[in-house]
């Protein structure tokens, strides 16, 4: 602190803190413990707020663990966001593996630029566009169709089916580009090492590659769990009658209902899942949360 | 080895297919002179969806909006994510574990979470719902992102310098125009782009504290949702090219930057 009072002097010390003071506490911090508090507070009419029905109470907490299909839905989420992060890493891993020891030098900008079209498209088109493939008299089914590979028209959005096809392609970059930073730190050599040393290929990626690229997986793999457990447009265009997401219900609470309190609760209770894989994920692969957010 | 290549130079392929195609099918039932937006079957040509965008005044608001919150997001993130970067960068230990794990944790919080407690603060204050609480949301985690960049570039940065610059007498503030900002610019500029894209096709954050207002993902959403017709598919089709130009415009750059270099 000292040292940055020598270098900068006190008026643009004092700017620095006060810009990440006003960050920290109003933008993060403050909203955080308001969305807590107000999840303990009953819904009450502008009249009644601060009156004697105005007590802090868990019946928000409790409308949920009351509702066996809300409890559904949160368990389907969490199941169906973990299985998205395992076909996101499953696609990502060997193309990570691909881009940075395989791909020769020359085309690895003109990859990136390929890839980033995609990624700078905003979630809501990316997933329209698959509303328009797997629409029934859709692209998809017609050239499978046109193929003879399928003999009547496959009804995609159907389950959870669509809502995971959308979310892998909506996020499957989110889990590539962290692997192959991680490869990309990896020395060559070792793995020619590896090699020389007559270690088959599945070993070397086993004892050798995997382990390197640990905090790049634990990395894509928070960031592919966070934004599909949390995500509401893919949910909205892709889901079926019986596929429902969870943060559809926080909508419900928060739009339709304009309970903003039980809202409240239902999007805390989102962030406790959140913040519960972080801290697994960083255990499990033992990573700090500096090699998380890079 | 030289087969196993073949498949991977195959698999990459198939891969950047997979996550193209479905952005040409998009772009191509723009043209087509069907109610529903498909390029199955192809009615015929047609300019007319582009035409009824262009007429759409809903549009045009929301595209103005979208604008202006991306660049209010942007000057706001820019100088908070630069003074937190050097802020941290000039602390040890547990004070900066703690600082470090507050200011990244926006960036793995859901937006609907960000939304929702951005929402309940500023109504508490009395500040009701609108395009300046969807800013101040956004700013909330973007800044986390041109922190991450600066406090990146900030490892390489010589602090002999400063010291020397001070010691030859310059001014705090000379040291920081001068000396500190034009070794940071590269990663200021990446962070500017950055947040002004993430701003852009921000969703999440928006839907919620948005109030009254449209952005162009909320009003291609509500789109989809009531009646869809293909001027959506017209306004993806304007919004990747846009997206494909200044993509290769940064690549350009990039190459003639290098070939100097």
């Amino acid at each position: 602190m000292s040292d940055l009072l020598n270098r900068y002097g006190g008026l643009l010390t004092a700017i620095f803190i006060l810009l990440t003071a006003f960050w920290l506490l109003m933008l993060v911090i403050l909203p955080n413990i308001y969305l807590f508090e107000n999840s303990f507070r009953p819904y009450l009419p502008v009249n009644e707020m601060g009156g004697p029905k105005d007590v802090y109470s868990l019946n928000n907490y409790l409308t949920f663990f009351k509702s066996p299909i809300h409890m559904n839905v949160f368990v389907w989420t969490i199941i169906y966001s973990s299985l998205v992060t395992l076909i996101c890493f499953i696609i990502a891993y060997p193309l990570a593996y691909y881009m940075s020891k395989i791909a020769p030098d020359r085309i690895i900008p003109t990859l990136f630029l390929l890839l980033f079209v995609p990624l700078w498209v905003s979630e809501v088109l990316r997933s329209f566009a698959w509303f328009i493939i797997l629409a029934l008299k859709g692209p998809l089914n017609s050239t499978l169709l046109g193929l003879g590979i399928i003999e009547a028209p496959v009804r995609w959005i159907m389950g959870f089916r669509g809502v995971v096809i959308g979310l892998v392609y909506t996020y499957v970059l989110f889990m590539l580009f962290p692997i192959y930073n991680a490869i990309q730190s990896l020395d060559t050599n070792q793995i020619e090492a590896a090699e020389d040393l007559g270690s088959p290929w599945w070993r070397t990626h086993l004892r050798v590659i995997l382990p390197h690229s640990k905090p790049g997986i634990a990395s894509g793999a928070v960031m592919v769990f966070m934004l599909s457990a949390g995500s509401i447009l893919v949910p909205t265009l892709l889901a079926s009658t019986t596929s429902r997401w969870f943060t559809e219900i926080i909508q419900q609470w928060m739009f339709e209902s304009q309970d903003w309190n039980t809202g409240s609760a239902y999007a805390f209770l989102l962030l406790i899942l959140c913040t519960v894989f972080v801290s697994v994920v960083m255990r499990v692969f033992r990573v700090k949360l500096s090699d998380i957010a890079k | 080895m030289r087969k196993s290549n073949f498949l991977f130079h195959l698999y990459m392929v198939l891969f950047l297919i997979y996550m193209i195609l479905p952005l040409v099918v998009m772009g191509g039932a723009a043209f087509n002179d069907s109610r529903f937006p498909s390029i199955y079957p192809w009615v015929g040509w047609t300019d007319r969806w582009f035409i009824e965008l262009w007429k759409d005044t809903r549009m045009w608001v929301a595209f103005r909006n979208t604008i202006l919150v991306a660049l209010a997001v942007v000057a706001i993130s820019i100088p908070i994510g630069t003074a937190a970067a050097i802020l941290i960068n000039s602390i040890a230990g547990s004070t900066r574990t703690v600082l470090y794990s507050l200011m990244v944790a926006p960036i793995l919080t859901p937006g609907a979470v960000i939304g929702i407690s951005t929402l309940l603060f500023w109504n508490t204050l009395n500040v009701p719902a609108g395009l300046h609480l969807s800013v101040l949301g956004q700013v909330s985690f973007i800044a986390a992102f041109v922190m991450l960049l600066v406090l990146a570039r900030l490892q390489s940065f010589d602090r002999g310098l400063e010291e020397a610059a001070l010691d030859l007498g310059a001014s705090h503030a000379q040291v920081l125009r001068r000396i500190l900002l034009p070794h940071l610019y590269p990663a200021i500029g990446a962070g500017a782009a950055i947040g002004f894209f993430q701003s852009i096709e921000n969703f999440n954050v928006t839907l919620f504290t948005r109030g009254t207002y449209d952005t162009l993902t909320v009003y291609v959403f509500s789109k989809v949702r009531t009646g869809i017709t293909p001027t959506i598919n017209a306004l993806a089709l304007i919004l990747i090219a846009v997206t494909l130009f200044c993509a290769i415009a940064y690549e350009v750059r990039r190459r003639a930057v290098a070939r100097r270099g």
